[in-house]
């Protein structure tokens, strides 16, 4: 066996050069730390939560908990609206929701998936708490104590929360209201709903349980435990009360929950509505990104969108293909301006370098704005056009609002992209390899395309991965001067995050863009080959 | 040794001032966000100038009102409220408001009360459509076309209906990248019954009959998303009609002398007003309470007409409007609610909008892509 070597510190060699090592390692990722830290803040963290939202759905099982459990054994083929139970639910879910606001954010939620859904939640919100009236009444008509909020607490409330209460003199927030252990069991609905009627009170309307009346579904719940139990027995002094409620409560007029919804809008019987709601019940989707390629989500697996309704792939392919011919037209008139400042005298090459350089130091907005201008049919160029005779005043060119007018002040605005990477590839080819190709007989055509052209190319291909991968996700110069034929994929993705508040369509659309970006580099990568390009020397 | 004293003495003072300059600077600045252009030209000169001069406060202008919605929501989401005061539409007020983005407020505790005597509620009347919306103004949203390109021997246009009429009036049209006052003039254009309106657009027969309409003049049509287009796009002469905001268009006529004509017929009400974002802490929202009474008072909505021709939300602001600020014409003709000015006018119903916007917006939007 060797015998192992020692360090000039009688450390083994290997471990020592190891430390130094991992010294030097630090050192590097000390140095690159506040980049990192800068780069992980302010771009990775931010883009992986927006892309997040693509698959997240919670808010469905979050406020409207209740249905999604009671909708769950639904079947969608039986093309009945589900049951009595399933619209309890809803009336307590849908309740507790309008209070904290939260329904007409699920209402534009499901909207996304069936139309309609919004102004159904709106509609409902707005009549919800009628539900349960006909028991609240009953029940007061009973025994007016029923009315008097202490009532509820002594029947529900745990007494040491009682205790605590009472003792808290307004000094920070109310104790958190709690449940007694044993009206949990004996009146689990009532309890149950009534805590939740406790928290949101205590916490959206700032008011206390023990100043406010319940709502009309708490009633409702009181009712549902009473049938479901009809002989319950409870200590303390509520007890004569409660057993002279629950023999009256058996005769007590019924409410049809399920008609009450009907009364409020018939869509709420519509088996489409319903479907919906089950299918998007999960806490994470793929229907954010089957929506994104004009599908949809159905219990039998995605399905096309309706005709009218598929724009998405349309738009991909016209991003795809328009990204593509503006990256053509820019190699096309990049190159031979590329190709005279590389060989220009140098003065005259920094002056044509600022020429180029210019558009970069104005505004896009300003530029794109002054493009309107040129380009509209009263503007600049239909008007010279005009005025030559090319074109007769009643048949002005539409060069705006659709897509060419994208073409052409996209090409503009991205063209020093192609010509930079160009210009600094061509500085490096000797001119002497040209002088050298004519020197033996070949014609300027033939020099250029056999020897100057392939030498070039890593240029192109630096200019082209450039200009591609910025025009794909181009937003605002479509946005002015794209019409409704010129605009690409990015612009749905800004609708949908501003207007249409549909942030996790966007975030799937987002997502798929970026997806083809990578794989359309993977391509060149395999096909080109990345170490072909070149930004400069 | 007095040298080095004197040096620490000054320096201790730029730092207690530059401290306090800073402390005094943040507890004194107030966002405030509205739509740009002349609309909030008017609104520097008749209500942040005055308040400015008068109190101290600095107010900052943002002028984000058309993305009030989704960055409200936002910064809900991120726990960061950055404005204090937004400008919105009512519809967009009760969308806010539904979702519990905007603070409900009591009209009579909060605003000033009419000069005229009436409280709050009685002077603001049926403007105030949310528990959340402070009105200011009544605008219209209505057509205006290029005088000189009337076809000849041929009567000027009046009103929306003109808009469809492309043997008549042949040109390129302008209209708003969304469906509200788009889908009810189709319907009003086509026939319905003013009254049926909203109905027919619940049902998916109205649906496509509106969308049917404005087939007629989808190619023909620039959708505009900012106010300020349609002025523009006239005063160039890129089309011969279009939609906007009516200020929008007196700007252009009275102030600029373009040959713009104004179609008022079938012109949509609208409000627009105040919603105060909830979360602002004590400090904050003491400080906007102060400036919302102060810019919603009857002398400063008065004051706002003198730069715009909107009419003021208050029916005490009213006998106040008086003749334009720097023109010196006078301003009551050119308000929507001028009985002049149209026959036939219809009312956002904002309710209705509320209900049925997203559902509206995501059929508008894919047929305008189609």
């Amino acid at each position: 066996m060797a015998e192992q070597m020692l360090a000039a510190d009688g450390r083994p060699l290997k471990a020592s050069l190891n430390r130094a090592l991992r010294r030097q390692k630090m050192r590097a990722l000390l140095l690159i730390a506040p980049l990192l830290l800068f780069i992980m803040l302010t771009f990775i963290i931010p883009i992986g939560q927006m892309l997040f939202r693509s698959v997240e759905n919670q808010i469905v099982g979050d406020t409207i908990p209740r249905t999604v459990d009671a909708i769950a054994a639904w079947e969608a083929d039986s093309g009945q609206a589900p049951s009595e139970e399933v619209f309890v639910a809803l009336a307590k879910d849908l309740m507790i929701a309008v209070e904290e606001k939260n329904h007409t954010r699920l209402g534009s939620r499901l909207n996304y998936e069936t139309s309609g859904i919004s102004s159904l939640f709106r509609k409902s919100g707005r009549s919800v708490d009628d539900i349960g009236e006909v028991y609240a009444d009953q029940f007061i008509a009973l025994d007016p104590a029923w009315e008097d909020p202490a009532t509820w607490i002594t029947l529900l409330a745990d007494p040491d929360w009682i205790t605590r209460q009472a003792e808290w003199n307004d000094d920070g927030p109310e104790p958190a209201f709690e449940l007694s252990d044993t009206a949990a069991e004996i009146l689990p609905k009532t309890a149950e709903i009534y805590a939740d009627f406790a928290s949101v009170i205590r916490e959206v309307d700032n008011d206390s349980p023990v100043d406010e009346e319940p709502w009309n579904v708490v009633y409702l719940a009181l009712h549902e435990d009473l049938i479901a139990n009809p002989g319950l027995q409870i200590a303390g002094p509520l007890a004569g009360l409660l057993s002279q409620t629950a023999t009256q409560a058996q005769g007590f007029e019924r409410e049809d929950v399920r008609a009450a919804f009907e009364d409020i809008d018939e869509d709420w019987l519509d088996v489409d509505v319903w479907q919906t709601i089950q299918t998007y019940s999960p806490a994470f989707t793929s229907g954010y990104f089957l929506n994104a390629v004009d599908l949809q989500k159905t219990p039998d697996g995605p399905e096309w969108q309706p005709e009218n309704e598929q724009i998405y792939l349309t738009l991909f392919w016209r991003t795809l293909v328009m990204s593509l011919t503006i990256t053509v037209s820019c190699i096309l008139l990049g190159y031979p301006v590329a190709w005279m400042l590389a060989n220009l005298p140098s003065r005259k090459a920094n002056l044509l370098m600022i020429l180029v350089l210019l558009p970069f130091w104005t505004s896009l907005l300003v530029r794109t704005s002054a493009w309107k201008v040129l380009l509209q049919q009263q503007g600049v160029i239909n008007d010279t056009l005009v005025w030559i005779g090319l074109v007769t005043d009643d048949n002005r060119l539409a060069l705006i609002n659709n897509a060419t007018g994208t073409i052409i002040a996209m090409t503009h605005i991205l063209l020093p992209f192609m010509i930079l990477p160009l210009y600094s590839v061509m500085k490096t080819i000797p001119p002497s390899y040209l002088r050298a190709a004519k020197s033996l007989g070949a014609t300027n055509w033939t020099a250029f395309w056999r020897v100057y052209f392939p030498q070039s190319v890593p240029g192109i291909g630096a200019g082209s991965i450039l200009v591609f991968i910025l025009a794909i996700g181009y937003y605002i110069t479509p946005e002015i001067v794209g019409g409704t034929k010129g605009v690409f994929i990015s612009n749905r993705i800004a609708y949908h995050i501003s207007t249409s508040l549909n942030w996790g369509l966007a975030a799937a659309l987002g997502a798929i863009l970026l997806a083809v970006v990578l794989i359309l580099y993977w391509a060149y990568d395999r096909i080109v080959g990345i170490d072909n390009v070149k930004l400069g020397g | 040794m007095k040298f080095t004293k004197t040096l620490m003495a000054t320096t201790a003072l730029t730092v207690a001032s530059t401290a306090a300059i800073a402390d005094g600077h943040m507890a004194n600045e107030m966002t405030i966000v509205s739509w740009g252009g002349a609309y909030s030209a008017s609104q520097q000169a008749a209500y942040h100038d005055p308040y400015m001069e008068m109190t101290g406060v600095t107010i900052i202008n943002d002028e984000s009102s058309s993305e009030a919605v989704a960055k409200l929501r936002a910064m809900n989401e991120a726990g960061n409220i950055t404005w204090d005061l937004v400008d919105v539409e009512a519809a967009d007020a009760i969308r806010l408001c539904d979702e519990g983005l905007a603070m409900e407020i009591d009209a009579d505790e909060i605003l000033a009360p009419g000069d005229d005597g009436s409280s709050a509620s009685d002077d603001f009347g049926d403007m105030l459509v949310s528990d959340c919306f402070i009105p200011q103004i009544v605008f219209s949203t209505t057509f205006g076309y290029r005088t000189d390109m009337v076809p000849e021997g041929v009567e000027p246009p009046t009103g929306a209906c003109d808009v469809f009429d492309l043997e008549t009036y042949p040109g390129k049209r302008a209209l708003n990248r969304n469906p509200i006052a788009n889908m009810e003039w189709a319907l009003l254009c086509d026939g319905v019954a003013y009254e049926d309106v909203y109905d027919m657009l619940e049902t998916d027969e109205g649906q496509a009959q509106a969308f049917a309409k404005l087939d007629v003049i989808k190619d023909e049509t620039i959708w505009w998303t900012a106010g300020a287009e349609t002025p523009q796009l006239l005063a160039d002469g890129e089309i011969f009609m279009g939609s906007t905001y009516n200020g929008r268009l007196f700007s252009v006529i009275a102030e600029q002398g373009q040959p713009v004509g104004m179609a008022w017929e079938w012109q949509m009400f609208d409000l627009d007003g105040w919603v105060i974002p909830t979360g602002l802490s004590e400090e904050r929202l003491a400080r906007v309470l102060d400036y919302v009474r102060f810019a919603t008072d009857t002398q400063r909505l008065a004051d706002q007409a003198k730069y715009i021709s909107y009419g003021p939300a208050r029916a005490s602001s009213a006998p106040l409007v008086s003749t334009h600020a720097t023109l010196g014409i006078d301003m009551a003709p050119h308000m929507p609610t001028d009985p002049n000015n149209a026959e036939n006018t219809f009312v956002n119903n904002y309710e209705w909008w509320a209900d049925y916007r997203d559902d509206l917006d995501a059929k508008f939007q894919s047929w305008l892509a189609q």
